[in-house]
């Protein structure tokens, strides 16, 4: 288990830009003005139906507030677990009486809506990137993201792949990341306990940092995924 | 097996009869025969199950090979029809009336290989790539590592000779 | 007592009763998680939920019905509460008893998953819609017998106020209910559990089936919101029930026991019986407990 190693080379927000992240982005046409995007790639029946607001950083409560917010978010971890790879089968050991999350206040949710906590189990192809990047938006701020398998951190053995992405962290925002093919649920549960730590030190602010540098992970996003499809923020 | 590679013989041309297993043989159709072929093997010696379609890219011979492999639950044996095309120009006959479940086989198939169906239904639609525009992907003159380090953008590798790492760790002012 | 007063002693049993029903909840997941070997989260873990929940930073709203729809839910446990005498012959806790409340009672306990189901509607998720077709159906099938058995003590009583029939119920626990009229109580308890929402009825809000059911689109507060009322509404029913065939009770700490008791009913069965599809559910209380219930009902006609 690694959280944003230096010896990987990663800086301290685990993110080297692929493009140069001079925040004049050269390919503006999604975006009509700071606030509001065009869904230019949907129908004009499908605009009607999406948010066009762009995602903005939420400021968090008073000092001492956030800290008990923040306590309150650590203890009670709802995961939506996307199973793109063989690490989904990692979290049904987790929730059965041998490892039993619900004992830390954690449980599975069906639902991004209700979710905290965004586990990537494995290998994200193009197809499946897709997925992830709606499904984390649809999910309610703070969120906080845990990349599980080497898959998802470097390509693993899919890294000559024509159709995975081989740097989650590109695409959306990674808190942390849980190494092994595949990591034992022990590993996945020191992740979580990692995340814990760094939710009470108030460090895991990935969704501001997602609204933050929007511009840059969009255009990291449609770079790849070449039919898009989908509104350019769900909401 | 051999008993049945000559009775089918007798009306159509086959070639390269290749008994793998008790139960299980493959021999080489002609292009145009093969839709008769098959309605033929279904009909009448009751190979009615389409266990799979797939597809080798023979480069060196400039040529693709479809495996049709069908199932006969009464005897449980198999017989895999193969036939050749012009990796040039790669059309075959779809087959999607016969089996159902062969549209799905031929949507791979044009997918992976780039092999067109006419006729069949939905085969031009993506099935695994979603908005894929490079080539054919199973095609072997593909080269999918070349592709992936000029597409994505891989992690940075820390790679160190243990001894001179433990070295300068351990003892630094050496 | 003036009727402000009255008002804020309302509230303040309210806010015991929320938070006994959320320790109720605590304790039944604790005691879930031990049948199955496992050690379940704290007992406190509503709570925390909650404040995450209302401590999100950014909510989705789809429209003032969806904004609606917890509140409805909310406003229809708030209701069933208030209504409720909770303590019998206290002058603090007999928040807004009135006679016929019973019949109020019974239309409050409905009244929140209507709200819900218009709320949920709008979300537009299909899930949404089943869940609430699920459990209006399950609901319009469990409110049968309990009806049923409500006019049962309706008969044996000749009253409709809640507190005439605890002060029936007074002197011994043999002049309850649930020795002088049992068939009523039979049919009402089968009805709790489909109210309950555990096992074998759980169906509703199964959380892998469809998605979590009706609440599949809410989030953040609104979540907080319709789990605050799952608190207020358990604690809602089970001192309804222990007023209408267990007695009443006369102070807090029996009030606590005897709910905590009647709730221990469902959760055996929940924690021993596998679940039941919708139409089972449906077919299940149309059958058996119906027919208890209008034997209840004919025993003190002849």
């Amino acid at each position: 288990m690694s959280y944003m190693d230096k010896t990987t080379g990663i800086p301290e927000q685990g993110i080297t830009p692929p493009i140069p992240d001079t925040g004049e982005m050269p390919d503006r046409e999604w975006r009509k003005d700071d606030k509001t995007l065009t869904n230019a790639e949907l129908t004009l029946e499908e605009q009607d139906w999406f948010c066009d607001a762009r995602p903005t950083p939420a400021k968090p409560a008073w000092g001492p507030v956030e800290k008990f917010y923040n306590w309150a978010r650590a203890n009670s971890l709802w995961i939506l677990a996307f199973g793109t790879g063989c690490g989904a089968i990692e979290l049904r050991p987790l929730v059965t009486a041998r490892y039993d999350i619900s004992r830390l206040g954690m449980q599975p949710r069906p639902t991004p809506r209700q979710a905290s906590v965004f586990m990537i189990g494995g290998y994200v192809s193009i197809k499946t990137l897709k997925r992830i990047v709606r499904s984390y938006e649809q999910m309610q701020g703070p969120k906080f993201v845990v990349a599980v398998c080497s898959c998802a951190i470097n390509g693993g053995m899919y890294w000559d792949s024509y159709n995975t992405v081989k740097r989650i962290d590109q695409y959306i925002p990674v808190d942390v990341y849980v190494t092994g093919c595949m990591p034992r649920p022990e590993a996945v549960m020191a992740g979580f306990s990692k995340l814990k730590e760094l939710i009470l030190a108030g460090k895991a602010e990935g969704q501001n940092l997602y609204a933050e540098k929007f511009d840059w992970y969009k255009a990291n996003q449609k770079q790849v995924i070449k039919d898009w499809n989908m509104p350019d923020y769900n909401w | 097996m051999k008993e049945l590679y000559d009775t089918i013989s007798l009306q159509f041309t086959l070639k390269d009869f290749h008994q793998q297993k008790p139960n299980l043989a493959f021999a080489t159709a002609e292009k145009q025969q093969l839709i008769a072929l098959l309605t033929y093997m279904r009909d009448v010696h009751r190979y009615t199950h389409l266990v799979f379609v797939t597809a080798v890219d023979w480069l060196e011979e400039n040529r693709f090979q479809i495996t049709y492999m069908l199932h006969n639950y009464d005897i449980k044996a198999d017989f895999g029809i193969r036939v050749m095309l012009d990796r040039d120009k790669p059309v075959m006959e779809s087959i999607h009336h016969l089996w159902e479940q062969g549209r799905v086989y031929q949507r791979e198939l044009h997918e992976m290989f780039g092999i067109d169906f006419p006729g069949s239904p939905g085969v031009n639609e993506p099935m695994i790539l979603e908005g894929w525009q490079g080539p054919p992907v199973m095609r072997r003159d593909f080269d999918t590592a070349k592709y992936s380090l000029e597409t994505y953008d891989h992690r940075p590798r820390d790679t160190r000779e243990p001894e001179s790492h433990m070295k300068e760790k351990l003892y630094p002012e050496d | 007592m003036s009727l402000v007063t009255k008002l804020i002693w309302t509230f303040i049993s309210l806010g015991i009763v929320t938070i006994w029903g959320l320790t109720l909840t605590g304790i039944v997941a604790k005691i879930f998680a031990r049948v199955q070997g496992r050690l379940g989260p704290p007992v406190w873990q509503p709570f925390i939920d909650i404040i995450k929940n209302n401590a999100k930073r950014t909510a989705v709203s789809h429209g003032i019905m969806f904004y609606l729809g917890p509140v409805f839910r909310i406003a229809g446990g708030i209701g069933t509460y208030m209504f409720i005498p909770a303590i019998y012959g206290s002058l603090y806790f007999s928040n807004f008893s009135v006679s016929g409340d019973v019949f109020l009672v019974m239309y409050f306990i409905f009244f929140g998953q209507l709200g819900m189901a218009l709320g949920a509607g709008e979300g537009g998720h299909p899930y949404s819609a089943i869940g609430v077709a699920r459990g209006l159906a399950q609901m319009t099938a469990f409110e049968v017998p309990f009806a049923l058995s409500v006019i049962s003590l309706a008969v044996q009583y000749h009253t409709l106020n809640i507190t005439e029939i605890v002060a029936a119920q007074q002197g011994g626990i043999l002049s309850w209910t649930l020795f002088t009229n049992p068939l009523a109580v039979i049919a009402a308890m089968i009805a709790m559990l489909g109210m309950n929402m555990y096992n074998p009825f759980s169906v509703v809000i199964a959380p892998q089936e469809t998605p979590i059911g009706p609440p599949t689109e809410y989030s953040a507060s609104f979540l907080g919101m319709l789990a605050t009322n799952r608190g207020i509404f358990n604690a809602a029913k089970m001192v309804l029930f222990m007023n209408l065939y267990f007695g009443g009770a006369t102070n807090l700490v029996e009030m606590i026991v005897k709910t905590f008791c009647i709730y221990f009913f469902s959760v055996f069965i929940g924690v021993a019986f596998p679940r039941f599809k919708t139409e089972d559910a449906i077919r299940f209380f149309l059958k058996v407990p119906t027919l208890v219930g209008i034997l209840a009902i004919a025993v003190f006609l002849i």
